[in-house]
């Protein structure tokens, strides 16, 4: 599988540039609040990395059929590329869900409330406690890159009530993620 | 709200150790103005402090520890619930942690509004006071005796295992009963030691204490003493966040144990459980937390035995894998559990 070499700033930049879109208004009852979290879900660009990418007839775009299931399970890759030292520091498969850096190789989370694989079990104070620390569960282990967390901290507790409550919202799908692969090194 | 342009900036993706600092009152500076200390210098300690021990001490990669207490003067602390002890406002704890010299000492003390001051001092090399750390913490602050670096970690960390109960570890009805666990890990025999439920309940420091736990201090129960020192440190090491309870209550996974009781949990939720943490190519199926007769097969062990940041146990505060622990829970699995597999469970 081909893979494409990013600049980590350029995610980032992403993040960082559909925040500031983000009106702040209050949300009143259930269905707007996962409306609201759709819309900063999309605007944050979750599915970017939490959405497997295949190649459509436009090119690469979001699988639709596996929305915010995270890595693969059974996607078999080969090892990273040793980019040796110098200036390029990470490498991303196609798929844009797993990444190889100094930190090991991460693979992206399955955001969907599927109880054994995904968020099911998570309660509303793991998640919002999760973006606050960049911890997993929120107490657990680090999250690691390129997961933005630092940006998602700062959004308020509403804001991250109703990106919960959107992702709960939406269907489960069985998939579990694989472990985090220790550097090589 | 808005996101400022400038807060853009910091968005760093390799910032594993990136945290928010936790709102607090102003700390002082200095240790030596915590009043821990008569006289900092000659690391003499005033006299209405006390040094305590608790029985299941925790591993932070070889550090020595000594620890101290102060309520304020008529207080007490309340124990009625046996396993969440409440502590008076005004409280002070301080922990310190040496390899050879003192590297830093840790500072709790509770705020009027019920929540806790919790910062660290790192120790001058000249021996004769401690600043403050920044809430982000401060890595490569010693070598611990393995050689590895040893981190003081980030007010967040702090709140990572203080956030359950009252917040106090280490001083609670199991840790300060009379009846020490012999085999406990780690644990050093001092004058601070001798502190115990009795003492406590008996200068009035304690109030609350159910009697029962008076007549018949607190022991953890187990099938046979190897086991005990077992549920002892998974419970000191990895109870405080598996409590069962709290944001980690949906692992189904409690390896603290309550005192009082015949608390089993730490064996139930782990002994033939499946494991959520699947390593790649784990050659064991099914993958299971504790598998009897097999320690290599027993994903417990494993999260203990790697220090790879996304993997380890405990997450935080540790470097270096614990060996005693390791062959002592090895023992277990293979032998102990084995044992318990091929007989009746009976109530103990």
């Amino acid at each position: 599988m081909s893979k494409v070499i990013f600049s980590s700033l350029s995610l980032a930049a992403l993040v960082a540039f559909g925040a500031t879109w983000l009106p702040d208004k209050p949300v009143s009852n259930r269905s707007s609040l996962v409306e609201r979290g759709r819309y900063l879900v999309e605007a944050m660009a979750c599915s970017d990395c939490h959405t497997p990418w295949h190649m459509g007839p436009q090119g690469p775009e979001p699988d639709a059929s596996r929305g915010l299931s995270g890595h693969p399970e059974g996607m078999k890759l080969p090892a990273a590329p040793d980019l040796g030292a110098g200036p390029w520091l990470m490498s991303v498969a196609a798929t844009n869900t797993a990444w190889s850096g100094p930190w090991g190789v991460s693979f992206t989370a399955n955001l969907t409330p599927d109880d054994e694989t995904g968020i099911g079990k998570w309660t509303e104070d793991n998640f919002i406690a999760a973006l606050r620390t960049g911890k997993h569960l929120g107490v657990g282990r680090p999250i690691l890159p390129p997961m933005p967390w630092p940006a998602f901290a700062k959004l308020t507790d509403e804001d991250l009530r109703a990106m919960f409550a959107y992702l709960k919202s939406e269907p489960a799908i069985k998939n579990r993620v694989p472990e985090p692969l220790a550097p090589r090194n | 709200m808005q996101l400022r342009v400038r807060d853009r900036w910091p968005i760093v993706l390799l910032a594993l150790a990136a945290c928010e600092p936790v709102a607090m009152l102003e700390p002082v500076q200095r240790l030596s103005e915590t009043g821990l200390y008569a006289d900092i210098a000659t690391h003499r300690v005033a006299s209405d402090v006390i040094a305590f021990e608790p029985q299941y001490p925790l591993w932070s990669d070889g550090a020595s520890k000594r620890r101290w207490i102060r309520l304020p003067a008529g207080s007490s602390i309340d124990a009625s619930d046996p396993n969440a002890w409440i502590f008076p406002v005004g409280t002070q704890l301080w922990k310190e942690f040496a390899f050879e010299t003192r590297v830093e000492t840790r500072y709790l003390e509770k705020r009027e509004d019920g929540t806790w001051l919790r910062v660290s001092y790192a120790w001058d090399a000249d021996q004769r006071d401690a600043r403050i750390v920044p809430a982000s913490g401060l890595c490569n602050a010693a070598q611990s005796t393995s050689g590895l670096p040893y981190d003081i970690p980030s007010r967040t960390d702090c709140a990572s295992c203080h956030a359950q109960g009252d917040g106090v570890l280490g001083f609670s009805s199991l840790q300060l009963s009379a009846d020490r666990d012999p085999l406990a890990l780690h644990a050093t025999r001092s004058a601070a030691s001798e502190l115990n439920l009795a003492t406590l309940v008996k200068r009035g420091l304690v109030v609350g204490l159910q009697s029962e736990l008076l007549q018949t201090p607190p022991r953890i129960q187990a099938a046979n003493p190897r086991e005990r020192a077992v549920l002892g440190y998974l419970h000191a090491n990895c109870g405080t966040c598996h409590s069962g309870s709290g944001l980690l209550s949906g692992l189904d996974l409690k390896l603290s144990v309550n005192a009082g009781s015949s608390d089993l949990s730490a064996i139930d939720t782990t002994v033939d459980r499946p494991s959520r943490y699947r390593p790649a190519d784990w050659p064991h199926d099914p993958i299971v937390r504790v598998q009897p007769g097999s320690p290599a097969a027993s994903t417990l062990l494993a999260r203990m035995s790697t220090r790879f940041p996304a993997a380890q146990m405990p997450p935080i505060g540790t470097h270096c894998v614990d060996v005693e622990a390791l062959a002592l829970i090895e023992s277990w699995i293979r032998d102990d559990l084995a044992v318990r597999e091929s007989e009746p469970r009976t109530e103990l």
